[in-house]
């Protein structure tokens, strides 16, 4: 054994530091104590202790999102494990970079049933990039580089090591992170040069084009949001977003027609079904996107840009499939599209745009502001109204109206500003990732859109907000149902409220006293500005709850099964709002 | 008719992969999650030097399913190559039955006759049972066995399908 050598936890916290990592979300126990003991030692990595570890991988998923750096997380074996097994499906959902250290029983033990042992590597296989068991010390720097590549490379996604406890105190070489090589893995950045020229093509000829961009753009980084909006300028094509691409191109530029899909605008939806050449750029074509896929956008060319192969044709069958990331083939896209000195048929595209003013004209997200009770979309709007002069506001969401509320009125004019759970729609993610997006921007404005129901999942991350002093402000838009749930029994169950209502809630102000943070509520619609500006004021974590119309629903909505010419408008609207057999089977 | 988009076909599929614990798991795993099906599978390793196995996987579905799982399974960090022989081109496909026979008389005469015009070999014999082994496509075993059934078959033990291209055609090592 030569002197240099290091033991596995020692040789974890170096590989780390080496990647670059300054923060890890954790939560200890018995498995994990000789890496809490090395924690002790040093201090190059700050551990910031959750409540719970599903917390920790929320937090370490905010904290990816707003930095485009790796998350990472540090969790006992068994409970600790299986604990942070929703945020892992979360992050592969919403292709979030994660690296989840998992403390394991000794190698001779595993098997056995010892205690507080979990197939961790078993049970997560199914909802990460790829895992490690850890069983040699003497690979586990290796490991641990290869598991920050994957985990970033690509289509970004979470990576888990399944430490053993008996690793971690077994001595062995370091070795640092060499430009890593994988053998097998080795996604593609550059796009087919031959196939973008003819993607340029397709698109000068195209009379009723329409770019629809998502969360890849944001993953491939700032650049890649920059890229896109220049191409949509120079292009003067109309632009729409996804849930998990808002903010790609900022929200006030006149081409972006709002978000497409089940409670995206009017216009976003009637563009994606009339266009007659789609560019995907960085979207998966999920379904909220889609509606029904034997309907949708009938008569167009599709092209579709996405790092991961397996994306193109899953769900629609596209005409023409680049695989390379977003920012290197717009940059291509762009300089060949100059070169060509291509431009749109202008006559085409007057007309084309006349169409979508015309849709717009619907204000399709419009509601009763002469209301006299609060109307949740109008807390939105002056949230956003009364924070926009500032210069970094991050949002969080949890899950349910609430989240498509902020979605449809809070503006992004910049990409990763957003954090929101799309793919999984996990309650309770975002308080923690505020917690993860705060850890990362001390400064910013760090706001969780919230529902009464979302907040009470992960309620208990109120009390790290506290030890760290994070001024977290989290926004409850009270309707005291489960909004999301109520909507849909309305309008698909006769109106029979099956366990939606939410009895019993908490008195939020004081809940939030009880943690040691400060409580506000707004309960009429002229105090509601001064509540907005006292929580944006406070420098410490704030709860407001905000009681606003309870029985208020999220429109416009593409009802399940339904096509995107098919959209229900709400009060007021007497189209047809019954839906198929189909569709009912439909989430 | 079926439109061509819809007919489901049968696809020899051969999957280099790092033979490290828990591979055969992501693969099995992949199939059963997305519902895929397996008809047949096969895995040994191939390459000791470089520490690779070859799956060898007959599956079916749809030309945008069998799509699909070849950029599913192209996307699992261990795995360094998928080939659809099926539409690669030329490829030869071998499997292995062990087929066990019990009889007397003149069935047992008749399944001994039958196994040599099949080419299968007897590798064990009792006073009132064989077992063949039998060695070609699947096609052939299927036929050898179904002619078996009257005869007195009892047990069938199966590989599933070994596949290597023809010519001088080196399957994916990347
Ligand atoms: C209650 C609720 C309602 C919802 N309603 C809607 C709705 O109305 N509209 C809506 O849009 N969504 C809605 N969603 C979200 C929806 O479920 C999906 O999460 C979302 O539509 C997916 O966004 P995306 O297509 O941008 O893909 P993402 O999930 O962000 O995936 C990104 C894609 O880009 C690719 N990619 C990643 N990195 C790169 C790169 N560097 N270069 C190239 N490609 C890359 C990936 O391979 C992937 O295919 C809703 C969710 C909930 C919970
Ligand atoms: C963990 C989890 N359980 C259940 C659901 C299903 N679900 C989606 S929205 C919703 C209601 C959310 O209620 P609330 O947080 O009050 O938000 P609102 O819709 O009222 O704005 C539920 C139960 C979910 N998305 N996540
Ligand atoms: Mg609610």
């Amino acid at each position: 054994m030569s002197k240099n050598q290091l033991s596995g936890s020692q040789i974890l916290l170096k590989a780390l530091s080496d990647q670059g990592v300054d923060v890890v979300f954790g939560y200890p126990g018995g498995a994990v104590l000789p890496i809490y003991d090395e924690l002790f030692k040093q201090n190059k990595i700050r551990h910031i202790l959750v409540r719970q570890e599903g917390g920790a991988v929320h937090a370490a998923e905010g904290y990816a999102r707003s930095t485009g750096k790796v998350g990472v997380v540090l969790v006992t074996s068994g409970p600790g494990a299986t604990n942070a097994v929703t945020g892992l499906l979360d992050a592969m959902m919403d292709s979030v970079p994660l690296v989840c250290i998992c403390g394991q029983v000794p190698t001779h033990l595993i098997g056995n049933d010892a205690f507080q042992e979990a197939d961790t590597t078993g049970i997560t296989r199914p909802c990460t990039k790829h895992n490690y068991l850890a069983k040699d010390v003497d690979q586990l720097a290796r490991q641990i580089h290869e598991a920050f590549h994957v985990a970033k490379s690509g289509r970004p996604g979470p990576v888990v090591i399944d430490l053993p406890k008996d690793v971690m105190m077994a001595q062995a070489d370091y070795l640092p992170p060499a430009k890593v090589k994988h053998k097998s893995y080795n996604p593609p950045v550059k796009g087919d040069l031959g196939k973008i020229r003819e993607a340029v093509k397709i698109m000068a000829a195209a009379k009723k084009p329409l770019i629809y961009a998502g969360g890849g753009v944001i993953n491939s980084g700032t650049a890649a949001s920059q890229l896109l909006t220049q191409l949509v300028q120079t292009t003067d094509f109309p632009c729409t977003l996804t849930l998990m691409g808002l903010g790609a191109l900022p929200a006030s530029d006149k081409h972006f027609l709002g978000m497409v899909g089940m409670h995206g605008t009017y216009e976003s939806n009637m563009a994606m079904h009339d266009c007659d050449v789609m560019v995907c750029i960085g979207a998966r074509f999920d379904d909220r996107v889609t509606g029904r896929i034997d309907a949708f956008a009938p008569n167009s060319t599709k092209i579709h840009i996405d790092i991961d192969p397996s994306s193109i044709n899953k769900n629609v069958r596209v005409d023409l499939g680049i695989v390379g990331d977003v920012g290197h083939v717009l940059e291509d896209m762009i300089k060949l599209w100059k070169s060509g000195q291509n431009r749109a048929d202008e006559k085409a595209m007057k007309s084309w745009w006349k169409t979508i003013d015309k849709w717009r004209e619907r204000k399709s997200l419009s509601y009763d502001r002469e209301a006299s009770i609060i109307k949740p979309q109008y807390a939105i709007e002056r949230l956003y109204e009364l924070t926009k002069k500032r210069d970094e506001v991050y949002i969080t969401t949890e899950v349910g109206q609430h989240q498509m509320w902020a979605a449809q009125h809070f503006h992004f004019d910049r990409p990763s500003r957003w954090m929101t759970s799309g793919g999984l729609g996990t309650m309770g993610y975002g308080l923690p990732s505020a917690m993860g997006v705060q850890i990362a921007h001390p400064k910013a404005l760090v706001v969780d859109i919230a529902g009464e129901a979302s907040i009470l999942m992960n309620i208990q991350e109120m009390s790290t907000l506290v030890q760290y002093n994070l001024p977290v402000k989290v926004f409850i838009l009270n309707n005291q149902y489960m909004g999301m749930v109520r909507q849909w029994q309305e309008l698909l169950h006769g109106g029979r409220y099956s366990e939606s209502y939410m009895e019993a809630l908490p008195d939020f102000v004081k809940l939030a006293e009880a943690f040691g943070g400060v409580g506000l509520r707004a309960t009429k619609k002229e105090h509601l500005d001064d509540v907005i500006n006292e929580m944006v004021a406070c420098d410490r974590p704030v709860i407001v709850d905000i009681a606003v119309d309870p029985k208020e629903n999220c429109y416009p909505m593409i009802p399940s099964g339904a096509a995107h010419n098919e959209m229900i408008f709400g009060p007021g609207d007497d189209a047809d709002t019954s839906v198929s057999d189909e569709g009912m089977v439909l989430v | 008719m079926t439109p061509i988009a819809e007919i489901e076909n049968a696809h020899t599929m051969s999957v280099l992969v790092d033979n490290e614990p828990g591979v055969l798991a992501r693969v099995i795993g992949l199939f059963s999650g997305r519902g895929y099906n397996i008809e047949s599978l096969t895995v040994a390793e191939v390459n000791m030097e470089d520490n690779l196995s070859r799956i060898t996987i007959v599956t079916s579905g749809t030309p945008m399913v069998i799509e699909q799982i070849k950029a599913q399974l192209e996307r699992l960090v261990p795995v360094h190559g998928v080939n659809d022989l099926t539409v690669e081109g030329p490829h030869v496909e071998r499997e292995l039955a062990l087929v066990k026979v019990r009889g007397s008389g003149e069935k047992r005469v008749e399944s001994l006759r039958i196994a040599d015009i099949f080419r299968a070999r007897t590798v064990d014999s009792t006073n009132d049972s064989f077992v063949f082994e039998i060695v070609g496509d699947t096609g052939k075993l299927d036929a050898f066995i179904e002619l078996m059934v009257p005869l007195g078959l009892i047990d069938v033990s199966r590989t599933g399908v070994a596949a290597i291209a023809r010519g001088t055609t080196v399957l994916d090592h990347d």
